[in-house]
């Protein structure tokens, strides 16, 4: 058993060149801050956006924090290719930082992905020209002040003299900075400890909307409520795990599971209990399943889309599912591949549930916004067809998958915050009829991104499904495949539905209108478009990219 | 010499690109330069032509290779041209008398507004009848075969006001569909069998394939034979393409088109030559067509259309010829080519006719025009001599070779075959006389038009008359000249192979009884048209003379069993995927709807459901997986 575990294990990954000698006393840290830089900058720029916030006059704020964001963002990116191109992603990947953050393959892939993500979510939170002039000053999608209560006289005060939240800047960092450590942990404290790195900033940031404060704030707390309540599943059976093994690093529970490991006299009692590494492990999953949105862990998703100010709800519904997706690969990848007989058939049954029940609601909204949170769940689903596949086409199948899917969602909800009524964002879906007769760009850029949600060929999702699919397919999951199949087509019903009402309906009389956005939104669309169609019509490059990146380290 | 081949497509090519692109400017010259790319085409005809007879007859094929269109592991399909004897007789035939009738055209279609439009059309043609004999696989002939499909509909339906003609064009354009699919499967089925489809290496593997397989492809290659050359079952659109303009008729539906079946079939012998079983179909639907034509010819009060029935029957003579294998191939081209000559010559009599007469083609009303139009009584009088094989002229040698082949192909089918030919030949020189006698002699049956205009016959102008004449001079001395020391035969040989058989009757007892049937025949139409006055209302006649008229039946055998069977096929149909598909479609999306609403309500909006879904998941998660290990 276990030297077959050994040689399908070494299908996915390699071991780390570091010698990791026992020492008996307690080390000096060993850091490698080259290796570290990326987070690090980010962290940096997070910092230095706090002392922005907290020194530098009001008026200089704003151009400041989207300066300091956007740099920060850019050179962290810089930073991850270096490291690529310095064969971190291949032969010489390793296990920095005392064996707690992995620097390999999919780690850069997945975190060059959240900093662009991040980059476009920077520029969707910093426009300013969809609302009106209100007392002279241009405003963004943010509450002018946080802390003010909904609708009372301090809040009429902020929104007077102009206020803005400029705070959602750092946030937005630091949020980044946790992502970009999820996908990359390699030990279960530090996946834990990232989790709340960057839900806290989250949590914050849903309940910043400047419209519908009331509807934002419940989803925050709705939010909070129920993220806590998985971290504290996910943090047991984290605590079960050790007790399982001894150890909490992924490497090191990986080899007690294949049976190659020295038990710890101290533990002997519990080392090596098969219950608490089924039920520990199976919590631990729980607590990623609930970040990426699958059923039954996915209630929060569509009262918190709904509710968020818009360009989070965007960097959510992209950036948190990369984040959730990587962490979820490298732990069934890394740590639970020796049991996977026991927790593919129960990832089975997620994936249809996930797959089937977010085609069929979608299919009864009227909301836009609930809509597409609907269809991440759904696509949720979609990605864990490739997770099951446990093959190395599987690792690169989702990895491509979700940039596809990241930039498309950021796209669409850009979109979704330029159709306008008086009463902020037109969000129902009878307000959307007769779109394509007024504003038939913007319409038909909406209909590219919602033709590549369904999966149409010559889209990014069609380039991502099939890749998903096939892994899934070749790794026996057929009947997920079909499965799969039969969702899509439930969802191409809803999504060409609202096709259907741009281009074929009648506009309402006192329809929504259009704002005319500022280039950083335009910049959004654009590049979301330019993925769709890239990915979609040429996405061998991006498949290829994907598949070098598909080793992890151990 | 080779680029120049692909000159020859590329000329008409580039002229009907011009015509069709360049617009109204181009109205008041845009019938020259339709005739000149036409003439450029058959100059560089000549030449080629010339090069082919200074080389010895073994190296009298050119090939031009000029891109690869599909290059896919295993299926290559290339743009090559091949130039050989059978290609160039047809590339002479076709440029020669396609240029002649572009110049008539200029004439009869003078007051047509759309008059460039019908040039680049022709143009069009042009180009794709001469991809369809240059190609060197069978691929980029299908090219040339759906192009001079497309050209013909436009043509047919180019005076598309009238709904006769609209419908005419669709008429064609669906039957020669069912043929097009025969190619197409031949091709598929070629390409399973020998791994490809270019003429070269099929011919050559002809001996390692099962003579199923061969005789499958023969047959898929007559169906289309059958449906571009207007041969029974498939010929029941041409008469009704006689819609189009006369100088349409004489090019696409008599001289070339229409006998690219031929063509087919004979460009295809070693296939047929070693699939006897479709050999002999191809006989008997020349066989069956050749009377049916004739008979079809014989009651048509319509020139056009008696016309129409008669290149029908004509081309069975040849597909006949062609069925008979090596014993008929180089006469099938060979009266191919004289009846390009006569059958073009009598289109154009009967345009140059129809206008001087106020566009009337109903020959009852005509009489007596032999001394208002006596270059059009000429050459049309040379054509009909030349058609029912007087001695001497151009279809005497062909067609006479025909029945002479068919004789010789021996046993029952030969004396079968020999004999309807031979019967064949008297109806011609039937209906043939029945038109001449009608048209140029007897009384004058005149009538005003519709618009009551009364009819001023006159000799037609000049630029109508000189390609008439040309082709009559074919008609008259092509024949002759191929024969001389059998010429056509030497030169055709080395593509088609060729083999005397052994005629149980003698050439000479042949020709005589040929005489006999043609005196007959044409004795008994004198007896009928010309002693007798012709009534101007055709009178009840007999059930075969009333069947006749209408096309022995054909439209009605077509409506009952296709078009009927195709309705009752459609509305079932229809009514299977109203209740079938569409109550399951239907009820999925309801179902799936009401599931939709019903799981919505589980979204309740309160955190505490939520949580304790979140709970029941760990739950039913850490259970599952328990379980899994249990079992």
């Amino acid at each position: 058993m276990s030297a077959t575990a050994a040689a399908v294990h070494s299908l996915w990954t390699t071991r780390a060149l570091a010698d990791t000698a026992a020492t008996p006393a307690i080390p000096t840290p060993h850091i490698e801050y080259a290796q570290l830089s990326p987070v690090l900058i980010v962290f940096g720029a997070a910092v230095l956006g706090v002392l922005i916030e907290a020194f530098a006059p009001r008026a200089a704020r704003y151009a400041g924090q989207l300066a300091v964001s956007v740099v920060g963002l850019a050179a962290a990116f810089a930073a991850l290719v270096a490291l690529a191109a310095d064969g971190y992603a291949q032969g010489r990947s390793h296990v920095a930082a005392m064996g707690a953050v992995a620097v390999d393959g999919p780690a850069l892939f997945l975190q060059g992905t959240i900093v662009l993500i991040a980059l476009v979510a920077t520029f969707t939170f910093a426009e300013r020209r969809l609302d009106p002039v209100a007392h002279g000053n241009r405003v963004d999608s943010f509450a002018a002040q946080g802390s003010a209560v909904p609708g009372g006289e301090q809040e009429q005060k902020a929104v007077r003299a102009g206020f803005t939240t400029t705070e959602v800047f750092p946030l937005l960092l630091f949020a980044v900075a946790g992502m970009m450590i999820f996908p990359a942990a390699d030990d279960l404290l530090t996946l834990f400890v990232s989790l709340e790195v960057f839900s806290l900033p989250l949590y914050l940031l849903c309940a910043l909307a400047r419209r519908r404060r009331l509807m934002s704030q419940e989803a925050s707390v709705k939010y909070f409520l129920l993220g806590a309540f998985s971290s504290a599943i996910l943090l047991f059976g984290i605590a079960l795990l050790y007790g399982y093994a001894g150890t909490v690093s992924y490497g090191g529970i990986a080899d007690v599971v294949d049976g190659t490991a020295k038990l710890t006299p101290a533990l002997a009692n519990t080392t090596g209990n098969d219950a608490l590494l089924l039920i520990g492990g199976a919590m631990v999953v729980m607590g990623l399943l609930f970040k990426v949105a699958a059923v039954p862990f996915h209630m929060w998703t569509p009262d918190v889309y709904q509710g968020a100010p818009t360009p989070v709800t965007g960097f959510m519904a992209a950036a948190v599912k990369v984040a959730a997706f990587g962490a979820l690969l490298r732990l069934l990848y890394v740590v639970l591949p020796g049991m996977r007989w026991d927790w593919r058939p129960v990832m089975w049954g997620v994936a249809i549930v996930t797959m089937v029940v977010g085609a069929i609601i979608a299919v009864t909204q009227t909301d836009v916004k609930r809509l597409l949170a609907y269809s991440s769940i759904a696509h949720a689903g979609f990605l864990l067809t490739g997770v099951i596949a446990v093959s190395p086409s599987g690792v690169s199948s989702v990895l491509f998958y979700l940039v596809a899917y990241s930039f498309v969602t950021l796209g669409g909800f850009a979109v979704v915050t330029l159709v306008r009524d008086a009463g902020g964002e037109a969000t129902h879906l009878s307000k959307w009829a007769g779109l394509g007769r007024r504003s038939p760009l913007l319409a038909a850029v909406f209909a590219v991104f919602l033709l590549s949600f369904a999966g149409i060929p010559l889209t990014a999702g069609f380039s991502g499904k099939f890749a998903v699919f096939k892994a899934a397919a070749q790794g026996g999951a057929v009947p997920l495949v079909v499965v799969g199949v039969i969702s899509s087509a439930i969802a191409a019903f809803f999504y060409i539905r609202v096709i259907v009402m741009m281009f074929f309906q009648e506009p309402q009389p006192q329809g929504p209108t259009v704002a005319i956005p500022s280039p950083l939104t335009s910049t959004a669309i654009a590049l979301g478009v330019a993925v769709t169609l890239v990915l979609g019509v040429a996405p061998q490059y991006f498949l290829d990219l994907a598949g070098k990146a598909g080793v992890f380290v151990r | 010499m080779d680029p120049l081949i692909g000159a020859l497509v590329g000329a008409p090519l580039l002229g009907a690109g011009i015509l069709l692109v360049g617009g109204r400017r181009l109205d008041r010259t845009g019938h020259w330069i339709g005739c000149l790319w036409a003439a450029v085409s058959f100059v560089i005809g000549v030449v080629l032509f010339a090069d082919l007879l200074s080389r010895s007859p073994a190296q009298r094929t050119l090939t031009s290779h000029l891109f690869t269109w599909v290059p896919v592991a295993g299926f290559q399909a290339d743009v090559g041209f091949q130039l050989d004897q059978l290609s160039m007789t047809f590339v002479l035939l076709i440029t020669g008398v396609g240029t002649l009738i572009h110049i008539y055209s200029v004439g009869y279609m003078e007051h047509d507004e759309n008059r460039r439009k019908f040039f680049g059309y022709l143009n069009l043609f042009l180009a794709a009848m001469l991809l369809l004999v240059l190609a060197d696989n069978y691929l980029l002939l299908y090219v040339g075969w759906e192009g001079v499909g497309l050209a013909s509909y436009l043509l047919i339906g180019f005076w598309q006001h009238k709904p006769s003609a609209a419908t005419a064009a669709k008429k064609a354009f669906l039957v020669n569909r069912v043929g097009d699919m025969g190619l197409s499967i031949a091709i598929m089925v070629m390409f399973t069998t020998f791994g490809s489809f270019a003429f070269r290496p099929v011919f050559a593997h002809v001996g390692d394939v099962s003579q199923g397989r061969l005789t499958t492809i023969g047959l898929l290659l007559l169906l289309a034979a059958c449906g571009k050359s207007a041969q029974v079952p498939l010929q029941s659109w041409l008469g009704d393409a006689m819609e189009g303009p006369t100088p349409v008729s004489a090019l696409i539906h008599a001289a070339t088109m229409v006998t690219a079946g031929v063509y087919l079939v004979v460009r295809s012998g070693a296939i047929f030559n070693a699939a006897p079983t479709a050999q002999l179909a191809v006989c008997v639907v020349g066989a069956v067509t050749l009377v049916f034509g004739a008979i079809v010819g014989c009651a048509k009060d319509d020139i056009k259309k008696a016309l129409a029935g008669s290149t029908m029957s004509q081309i069975g003579y040849m597909m006949l010829a062609a069925g008979l294998g090596p014993i008929g191939y180089v006469f099938a081209i060979m009266h191919l080519v004289t009846h390009g000559f006569f059958k073009a010559g009598l289109f154009l009599g009967a345009g140059s006719v129809m206008h001087g007469m106020n566009d009337e083609v109903d020959m009852r009303r005509f009489g007596a025009l032999r001394t208002y139009m006596p270059v059009t009584f000429v050459t049309f009088g040379l054509g009909y001599l030349a058609i029912i094989g007087f001695p001497g002229l151009s279809g005497y040698w062909s067609k006479d070779k025909i029945i002479e082949a068919a004789f010789a192909k021996g046993g029952t089918e030969g004396w079968t075959l020999g004999a309807v030919a031979l019967v064949g030949a008297g109806i011609t020189a039937f209906y043939m006389t029945r038109v001449m006698l009608m048209t140029f002699f007897g009384d004058k049956r005149w009538q005003p038009d519709a618009e009551g205009h009364e009819p001023h016959p006159h000799e037609s102008p000049k630029i109508m008359t000189i390609p008439m004449s040309i082709l009559a001079f074919g008609s008259v001395f092509a024949g002759g000249l191929f024969s001389i020391n059998s010429a056509f035969l030497k030169w055709l040989q080395p593509v088609t192979g060729h083999s005397d058989g052994h005629s149980p009757v003698a050439t000479w007892e042949i020709t005589v009884a040929t005489l006999v049937v043609l005196i007959l025949g044409v004795g008994l139409a004198w007896q009928s048209y010309g002693r007798q006055a012709v009534p101007a209302v055709a009178p009840r006649g007999s059930l075969l003379t009333r069947a006749a008229r209408r096309d022995l039946l054909q439209d009605d055998f077509n409506h009952v069993v296709l078009v009927r069977g195709g309705e009752h096929l459609t509305r079932s149909l229809v009514y299977l995927d109203h209740t079938v598909v569409d109550g399951a479609v239907n009820g999925t999306a309801a179902g799936v709807g009401g599931l939709s609403g019903r799981l919505r309500r589980l979204q309740n909006g309160f955190v505490r459901s939520y949580a304790v879904s979140m709970l029941g998941g760990t739950a039913v998660l850490v259970a599952a997986t328990l379980l899994m290990r249990g079992v």
